[in-house]
């Protein structure tokens, strides 16, 4: 295995710090790993980072986590670069994240709408229909659009009454 | 203290970062960005745009803020910190990119201070350095009065953010698509709780018709075009705010009718304002308490 392919794996491993049941990989920050050789001809792990909210406050903990993990990996050079171009988008959690945030009891998002053109003001309930993580029931009922963090909204299974919180299509 | 477990602040000092989220130099939201300044374009200029839409999102997160913990329910409570948070997020890179064009915009500082640009730039500068318009600034009132500032507010900026991915400069163009999928969400939630305010009861209707009388005067300068911002949209890096006028207006036309509303009368641009550094007395004591930690302690490290 390349030294390439080792801390790609290592930096893989990292869990998101808001939703644990998420690899950084799964979730679709984690964007890159490539080696740099400096000018001392050592080597720099290089990892790159996209915010999924512009104020996401994890991204300070993600970079650190991201950091330590290579350093016990055996990389003692690590940078983390952001990158903003294309933004986040929750299409890129991957089918195993949905089924880790199924499994975790959280819903996962549906398709996310086109970024580019005009964008269509929604007077009504959002068109998602998210079933119930937790008993399956297609009855469920929007609460609030803005859940614990920035990246989830809020919903009520009206079948089984429990809450359960809904990760937006953005 | 001599005794074996030393003080409890030993882990504070020093040692170990590792425990730590903070103070490890992570501190720039744009680390790894290339934020070369495109060709042709006055990097005294790109800072000052950026210095307007920054401040305009800071200052407004600012004041949804002050909500915490006092929304009608926990829901909306929480509803209005995530916007302000996405907000102070949008104002993070915008204040970052207007120090890396221009570095002359950074306010002096002692020698040696560990504060990052964007924090200079947030806790350091005096009103009159603030380029934000004044719907931001304004103190907050009820429910009904957010509501109609944020409706306002994200009207305006998720039409300006719409055409700014198309930036010449391309962090500006990476942060307005990115806001665009927050304001997205912000002008909904605005526009939803105006029609239910509207077509609520006698008293929530009163108190929206208030809060629309009190706001909508504030309204031309969210339209109104600054030089830099002309300059700018000939090399492509900015839009002129006059250009989404028509946009603006369309959209809220949209939110009166469906709430039954009448338009109110057209407020009459009033000259140079908050782009020019020329603040209501309201914006002083926002920023008193927003900066007062930071300029107790200029040396701190967060």
């Amino acid at each position: 295995m390349s030294a390439r392919e080792r801390a790609a794996e290592a930096a893989g491993e990292v869990r998101d710090p808001e939703m644990p049941m998420l690899t950084l990989a799964d979730l679709g920050v984690l964007r890159g790993v490539e080696m740099e050789r400096g000018m001392d001809g050592g080597e720099t792990v290089v990892a790159w980072i996209t915010p999924t909210y512009t104020g996401c406050p994890a991204m300070a903990t993600m970079r650190d986590d991201l950091v330590h993990r290579l350093n016990d990996a055996g990389f003692p050079r690590v940078e983390v670069r952001v990158v903003l171009d294309p933004p986040w988008s929750s299409d890129w959690i991957s089918e195993r994240g949905r089924a880790a945030l199924r499994a975790a009891g959280l819903s996962a998002p549906g398709p996310a709408r086109r970024a580019s053109g005009p964008v269509a003001l929604t007077l009504g309930p959002p068109r998602r229909a998210p079933d119930c993580p937790r008993c399956g029931s297609a009855a469920t009922r929007l609460t609030s659009e803005f859940g614990a963090t920035a990246c989830k909204a809020l919903y009520t299974c009206t079948g089984c009454l429990e809450p359960f919180e809904h990760v937006k299509e953005i | 203290m001599s005794d074996d477990h030393g003080s409890i602040f030993d882990g504070l000092i020093g040692g170990d970062s590792s425990q730590w989220a903070f103070g490890t130099d992570f501190e720039d939201p744009l680390a790894g960005v290339d934020t070369t300044v495109p060709e042709g374009v006055a990097h005294a200029e790109l800072a000052a745009y950026c210095l307007m839409l920054g401040d305009d999102a800071l200052i407004m997160s600012q004041r949804l803020s002050e909500w915490c913990s006092r929304a009608p329910d926990l829901e909306e409570d929480i509803a209005l910190a995530n916007i302000a948070l996405d907000l102070l997020g949008q104002a993070r890179l915008l204040l970052a990119r207007a120090a890396a064009a221009d570095p002359g915009v950074l306010p002096a500082l002692p020698e040696g201070s560990p504060v990052p640009a964007e924090d200079a730039l947030a806790f350091f500068r005096d009103a009159g350095e603030f380029r934000n318009v004044r719907l931001a600034e304004v103190p907050n009132g009820d429910f009904a009065h957010v509501v109609v500032r944020l409706l306002l507010f994200s009207v305006a900026r998720l039409e300006l953010l719409e055409r700014l991915r198309a930036s010449t400069d391309t962090v500006l163009a990476a942060v307005a698509a990115k806001g665009v999928k927050e304001l997205t969400y912000h002008r909904d939630w605005a526009a939803r709780w105006f029609l239910t305010l509207a077509r609520g009861t006698e008293e929530s209707r009163r108190r929206l018709d208030t809060a629309l009388g009190a706001l909508w005067p504030l309204l031309p300068e969210l339209v109104a075009t600054h030089p830099v911002e002309l300059s700018l949209a000939r090399t492509g890096v900015a839009v002129a705010p006059a250009a989404i006028g028509a946009a603006v207006d369309d959209v809220l036309d949209q939110v009166l009718a469906v709430s039954g509303v009448p338009r109110p009368e057209p407020g009459a641009p009033d000259g140079p304002a908050g782009r020019h550094g020329l603040h209501t007395g309201h914006l002083e004591p926002l920023l008193a308490d927003m900066q007062v930690v930071a300029r107790a302690h200029p040396g701190g490290r967060w």
